[in-house]
């Protein structure tokens, strides 16, 4: 059953990635990720020194501040912030700089569909060209899935809207699957394979979930693959770290 | 050190509690490997739930949830206002959720918490995608009159599984929800009547009515520490152990939501269908405890 979408991509086809390092020159670090005509930058400063009241002393605290690309700050951009700094916590390895706040700027640039798969993979980036010790990468995709039970990647924000239910998915991104000698494994599934995070909108059966799950997963090897090859190519300037 | 004992005598129980304090994850750990937790749960069991329908006499509909020592208290207020242009036969729900001091240590009036805009989204996504409410009920008059239903929430103790206990709060206000008796006057506008039968005017809607409610979301929130699955976990659990699933199904069956903010403990596809299996259990146990809630009020 084919799904005919308005910009003739097939069911399992992602837009079109862009994604650049160290454009901005204050910042620690930078990124700026674009799937399709969805923009976003991300901004990393630090570590420095104190971690916030509430928060633990004994580990690295990271602070995520989300500025939509018009109107105020509301619930949407708290709820957002929150996810993130949850999902770059999990990442990070908190316990080699205690007692210091790493903050992640993301500045939504256009908004068209799949906005926070895309400033999760552009967090990640700018966190890597801050040279911020992570103990793997993440990667992020959104799954649409239709009336009909088909599941489509990468919807554009008329996709999203007309669609029955989308899920965002995080899956990591190890080292050991470039590796010839293959991946541990968990529970006898390999260690990707495991979810780092899921937002879910809308109503699906538990079967439709599943199967983003698989059509997530299949797709985050393409994107993981894009990563690295845009962080091969561009080597970070390590005089800005700090 | 061995689990705490009630007869111990007060050396003991001062190491106990130093102990908890000093180092949380080797006290929760101890009890996990017995399949236990401090509270004498085992690890599949939600705390006692309970729902009080009516607690607010001026609102329209209203519930105070209690799960464990989780409070919520839900209320509803309805208003007639002028539907949108886009949607002349639809009537509109806002959801707030409100933390207010009263509820835990860390929320100050200067300093409002972190979890309040976040539930309150969470919320609103969940009830207004589960198909609960159809908003075409709520149109009065199309394209002139529709109700306006102003949900809001407060909690009152915060002792964890806030989503699951504000949920279950907003679901069992609806369904305690009278829509008022209005009529036209002569402006052409929407008058509350009073009473019933003395109002000469033809009134809009003929008496107060319950609203239909679709399939009815009920969540279940649990905590993944490396091979174990916690449910429904009181504040300091989820402290200590920061990863946990969300998992929203309504009566049907059909995954409303399933949420997983980050978190170290990666979820597998083992641990999500032992999750969505734990729901589906919580799912009976909170519709039984619902219907013995409305049944008690219709009694009265």
């Amino acid at each position: 059953m084919e799904v005919d979408r308005e910009d003739g991509r097939s069911q399992n086809q992602l837009r079109p990635l862009a994604c650049s390092r160290s454009i901005l020159h204050r910042a620690h670090g930078s990124a700026s990720w674009s799937q399709g005509d969805t923009k976003v930058l991300a901004a990393v400063y630090g570590p420095r020194a104190g971690t916030k009241k509430n928060e633990n002393p004994e580990k690295a605290c990271i602070e995520v501040i989300w500025k939509p690309k018009t109107g105020q700050i509301g619930k949407l951009e708290k709820e957002y912030e929150m996810i993130l700094k949850r999902t770059l916590q999990s990442i990070c390895i908190l316990t080699v700089n205690p007692n210091t706040t790493t903050s992640v700027m993301i500045q939504v640039v256009n908004d068209d569909g799949a906005l926070l798969p895309s400033a999760i993979n552009a967090a990640c980036m700018a966190l890597v060209d801050a040279g911020i010790p992570m103990r793997h990468l993440a990667v992020a995709i959104c799954c649409c899935v239709a009336r009909s039970g088909l599941v489509i990647l990468d919807p554009t924000k008329l996709e999203e809207q007309k669609m029955k239910a989308f899920a965002y998915l995080v899956f990591p991104n190890l080292v050991h699957s470039v590796l010839p000698e293959g991946s541990p494994s968990v529970q006898g599934e390999p260690i990707e394979n495991g979810i780092i995070t899921s937002v879910t909108h809308g109503t699906m059966s538990v079967d439709d979930y599943f199967y983003c799950l698989e059509r997530g997963r299949a797709a985050s090897t393409k994107l993981s693959d894009f990563l690295r090859r845009n962080l091969q190519q561009q080597p970070t300037n390590s005089s800005k770290a700090g | 050190m061995g689990l705490p004992n009630a007869s111990g005598d007060l050396s003991t129980e001062v190491e106990v509690d130093a102990f908890r304090r000093l180092f949380p994850l080797r006290f929760f750990e101890k009890h996990l490997l017995e399949s236990i937790r401090p509270d004498a749960r085992p690890l599949g069991r939600a705390r006692d739930t309970t729902i009080a329908l009516g607690a607010v006499a001026s609102a329209n509909g209203s519930a105070l949830a209690k799960i464990g020592s989780t409070t919520m208290l839900a209320a509803i207020k309805m208003e007639v206002m002028a539907p949108s242009m886009e949607t002349p036969d639809e009537g509109c729900i806002a959801i707030d959720f409100h933390m207010p001091p009263i509820c835990s240590p860390i929320v100050r009036p200067g300093r409002p918490a972190e979890a309040a805009p976040v539930v309150a989204k969470q919320l609103s996504d969940t009830i207004l995608s589960s198909g609960m409410i159809n908003l075409k009920e709520l149109s009065l008059v199309s394209g002139k009159a529709a109700w306006m239903a102003y949900l809001d929430i407060y909690c009152l103790d915060a002792d964890g599984a806030l989503f699951d206990a504000a949920l279950l709060a907003a679901v069992a206000a609806f369904s305690h929800l009278e829509i008022p008796v209005v009529s036209l006057n002569d402006d052409g506008k929407i008058v509350l009547s009073e009473e019933q039968g003395l109002s000469e005017r033809e009134p809009v809607n003929k008496e107060k009515r319950k609203v239909n409610l679709g399939s009815i979301p009920f969540s279940l929130t649990c905590i993944l520490h490396k091979n174990y699955i916690l449910t429904d976990p009181t504040a300091e659990e989820e402290s200590i152990m920061e990863t946990s699933v969300t998992v929203v199904l309504d009566s049907s069956s059909q995954l409303v939501s399933l949420y997983k903010p980050g978190g170290a403990v990666l979820a597998y596809t083992s641990a999500i269908q032992d999750c969505i299996a734990l729901t589906r259990q919580r799912v009976k146990e909170l519709q039984k405890i619902l219907e013995e809630a409305i049944s008690g009020m219709e009694v009265d």
